[in-house]
């Protein structure tokens, strides 16, 4: 028996009409509160792809969501849900500071790969907690995930109010880091091809390192031994246990990369952009990330296409508070029609369209 | 009933035209069938001949694309399950809908309260419960709970269920399959009672040997059509298969005497306890040797499962297992690896949840459980998908499985494939020992051949094997020694020239055995 449709129509094709309804819908809902939805789209295509300003901010928010996205796809291969990126992404921070701030870092290219292990390392002993209480006990890691997210912050507000402020700071943040840490931005990066990027633009070298995480992630999940056993598990427990594969190792190994992942986000918003650790830095890209892997289809490559999906909506969403009446909350109604459109509704998409290529088959044969 | 006065009888079911697609699948295709009133009518038809298909439309869980549906006489439309109930057709599904936790007289009445208060139903139901076991043989304890019954006694709930919805016509998928000979012989007896009083049956079934036994007339159905209706009397099961079959099939298998050598397998004393404090193995004892084959008979559920549990690595145990004279850790959890590094290969019961990953890809398939040899390794870091797939598409090919294509999903194949890619995968190993659990489990005819010579051949190899089924047919063809397992014990052994279905049966039901 042949799959109903082709290969390209579910990847592509399906989510392209989700997402295309969900604007549709979101158009309405901006006309019913009295505004223009094609000056609306107008503004957000150029507030976030007009400009290379416009794209470096664009960028900056798909490599956060890249790094969450993935983290959550890679649970979701062991069908482990894991919904801590935040507290994740959050540890990752802590991380990335301690590093930074250790060392008076001579040049950025010795800063970046230690404060990347620091921010993976950190991120991943903060799943691996949740990851054990699965493995051994059953405590669902959806639960204990989430409970680690308050945690995280909770730890992070501690010590940023009483331990890491400098003294006679006034906010609860670190002290700003050295310059030897100051990673290359995309303006820096692109100059010598001639390329004129804005400098204001917070897009930096993160991006390149999650492009290179994505593909990464592939070669493990489909390319590795261990990926090919946390797929198995994820696919069927009972199965794996046949095979030899050893459930506690999966589960454990599968949060641990979430887990560091996720704290890989913060070289971005911590190291790339802030420059130091300030409270909240994590902003929700640790949830908006299982938006994404929900649409990415917890592969790589659609994580990547649905991160810059999102980052175009959070940048365009941020421009059209600013410049119009449109609410900043109407975005995040945007957000919520294509997650409910590409996740939970992708049979109403699919069932007619399996039923039109049958058809058009039918109609060749 | 309209019509019912005439001379000439009326079907009780009329089928005229029926199709029904899936897709590009052509499940039924044009498909008339009349069944009388007060006739047994069997359908037979391999895996995927569209006989479920057909029943699901008798009973409203599909709807037919073209064709006609006459109960009694009259044109029906049958859009749900409810307006087959009120068409007087009940079902009798091969697994059970009962809620476990409930009484009998609670799930019989569960869908048809009369009122929102209960009592009163469950009152009714008690005397209409009693009198349908007067008239039928169906005793059961109206207040036990479900989860407490035999398969046996469930299966009479079911059929009390559709009786006491006033079923005419009682529709029984693959009744069988989970019973003792002498459960089965029971269910017969009730179907024909119910015959004699007036009721219409329809049994679909694979064995051929209780068509033969029960049924009036019999339908033969093959790739979604019906390929031949005829009286069980002037009829053969060798002509039945090969009309399902769509060519000449041996029901016999040919095979040499073995040639046993040394001990391959002991066992001694072998005890599981399950998670409940259970004991499902209460001290089992065997061997196998080098080129023969163990047959394990016994109803489901006594203790094979575990066997094979062991067996293969995923359930731990208390006694001692010698694999070529080598003790094995019963202790380890998880020790699917290490079994395959001693030499045991498993077909496990069930390919679905176990055996086999449904959403991978045939090739990722033909490594499972393998996957850390060395030959599957690109280098240290990554797998040689390339060699693995080269494998898999030569593997497929020397076993015959359809459409020899290790790119698609192990779901779209089907079970009797996908059984075969099981089959390869453990049998290329040359195992010291291959443990196997039904393997012709829901596996068609023309592949059931092909397993079955399959594994004589490995025993002619020299291998032991290990074979655990519920179907008699196939322990008594295959086994060159039979043990039947009860209650987690060995009841007794035989060599199957000096056995029955008979003997084998008692034994199964907990009856020792003469030799043990």
């Amino acid at each position: 028996m042949r799959d109903a449709m082709p290969k390209w129509a579910d990847l592509v094709l399906i989510p392209l009409v989700s997402l295309v309804l969900a604007f549709a819908l979101s158009a309405l809902v901006i006309l019913a509160i009295g505004e223009d939805p094609v000056a609306a789209v107008r503004m957000m295509v150029s507030g976030a792809l007009g400009s290379t300003y416009a794209w470096g901010y664009t960028l900056y928010y798909a490599t956060n969501f890249i790094f969450t996205g993935l983290a959550v796809a890679v649970a979701f291969q062991a069908r482990l849900f894991n919904i801590g990126g935040e507290g994740q992404a959050m540890l990752g921070g802590l991380g990335v500071a301690l590093i930074c701030l250790s060392l008076p870092w001579p040049h950025w290219a010795l800063a970046l790969p230690a404060a990347a292990l620091g921010a993976a390392l950190f991120g991943a002993a903060w799943a691996a907690i949740p990851a054990w209480l699965q493995a051994t006990r059953g405590s669902h890691v959806v639960i204990t995930t989430i409970m680690f997210n308050f945690i995280a912050a909770a730890v992070l507000n501690y010590l940023l109010v009483n331990v890491m402020r400098p003294i006679g700071a006034m906010d609860p943040a670190t002290a700003k880091f050295p310059p030897g840490t100051h990673l290359p931005s995309l303006h820096d990066l692109l100059a010598p091809f001639g390329i004129a990027f804005s400098r204001a633009a917070p897009a930096n070298i993160t991006f390149l390192i999650a492009i290179a995480a994505c593909v990464l992630v592939w070669l493990v999940l489909w390319r590795t031994r261990l990926g090919y056993e946390i797929r198995a598990y994820g696919h069927s427990e009972p199965a794996a246990i046949y095979a030899g594969i050893r459930p506690v190792r999966i589960v454990m190994a599968a949060m641990l990369i979430s887990g560091a992942l996720a704290g890989l986000m913060a070289v971005n918003n911590v190291m790339g952009e802030a420059e130091r650790l300030v409270l909240n830095a994590v902003e929700g890209a640790g949830f908006i990330g299982i938006a994404v892997a929900l649409m990415g289809r917890s592969h790589p490559f659609g994580v990547f296409l649905a991160a810059l999906l999102f980052g175009f909506l959070y940048q365009g969403g941020a421009e059209l508070a600013l410049w119009t009446d449109i609410p900043r909350e109407m975005i995040v109604v945007i957000q919520a029609l294509v997650i409910l459109f590409t996740g939970a509704l992708d049979n109403m998409v699919r069932m007619p369209l399996e039923r039109l290529f049958l058809a058009l088959r039918r109609g060749r044969a | 009933m309209a019509g019912a006065a005439g001379g000439q009888r009326v079907p009780a079911i009329e089928l005229r035209g029926i199709s029904k697609a899936f897709g590009p699948v052509q499940a039924n295709r044009d498909i008339s069938l009349t069944v009388m009133p007060g006739t047994i009518h069997g359908i037979v038809g391999e895996n995927g001949a569209g006989k479920s298909t057909l029943m699901s439309i008798l009973y409203g869980f599909y709807k037919a694309d073209a064709g006609e549906i006459r109960i009694a006489g009259r044109p029906t439309q049958i859009p749900d399950s409810q307006a087959a109930i009120r068409a007087g057709i009940g079902m009798v599904f091969q697994h059970f809908k009962l809620v476990e936790p409930f009484t009998v007289l609670e799930n019989v009445i569960l869908g048809v309260e009369d009122g929102r208060l209960l009592r009163p139903s469950l009152a009714r139901a008690q005397g209409a419960l009693k009198r349908l076991a007067e008239d039928y043989e169906l005793h059961v304890d109206p207040d036990a709970r479900i989860e407490d019954l035999g398969v046996g006694m469930k299966q009479r709930v079911e059929i009390l269920k559709a009786l006491y919805r006033q079923a005419d016509i009682l529709i029984l998928d693959e009744p069988t399959g989970v019973l003792t000979p002498a459960e089965a012989d029971h269910l017969f007896r009730i179907l024909e009672n119910l015959r004699s009083q007036g009721k219409t049956i329809i049994l679909i079934t694979h064995k051929l040997r209780e068509i033969m036994a029960i049924t009036d007339t019999v339908s033969v159905m093959r790739r979604g059509q019906m390929v031949a209706t005829v009286a069980t009397a002037q009829t053969s099961p060798g002509e039945l298969a090969e009309l399902m079959v769509g060519r000449k099939v041996l029901l016999h298998l040919d095979k040499k005497p073995a040639a046993p050598g040394r001990n391959v397998l002991e066992v001694e004393n072998l005890r599981v306890t399950d998670i409940d404090g259970v004991e499902r193995l209460r001290g089992v004892s065997l061997t196998v040797r080098a080129g023969e084959i163990l047959g394990i008979a016994g109803v489901a559920g006594n203790g094979q499962s575990q066997l094979l549990g062991v067996l293969g690595g995923t359930l731990r145990a208390s006694g001692t297992v010698r694999i070529e004279g080598q003790a094995i850790d019963l202790g380890a959890r998880n020790a699917g690896q290490a079994r395959r590094a001693a030499g045991i290969a498993h077909v496990p019961e069930d390919r679905q949840r176990e055996g086999l990953v449904m959403e991978f890809l045939a090739w990722e398939n033909m490594i499972f459980g393998y996957h850390h040899d060395p030959a599957c390794q690109r280098n240290r870091a990554l797998m040689d998908n390339v060699a693995i797939r080269a494998m898999t598409a030569e593997r497929m090919e020397r076993f015959d499985v359809r459409p020899p294509d290790p790119d698609l999903q192990a779901r779209s194949f089907s079970g009797g494939n996908q059984q075969k890619i099981v089959l390869a995968r453990e049998i290329e190993r040359n195992p010291a020992l291959l443990i196997v659990g039904q393997p012709t489990r829901g596996v068609d005819i023309g592949a059931i051949e092909f397993i079955h010579q399959r594994l004589i051949a490995l025993r002619d190899a020299g291998a032991a094997i290990l074979l655990v089924s519920v179907e008699l047919d196939e322990i008594l063809s295959l086994s060159d020694r039979i043990a039947v397992m009860f209650d987690g014990r060995i009841m007794g052994e035989r060599r199957p020239e000096e056995t029955d279905e008979k003997d084998l049966g008692l034994m199964m039901a907990g009856v020792r055995g003469k030799a043990a």
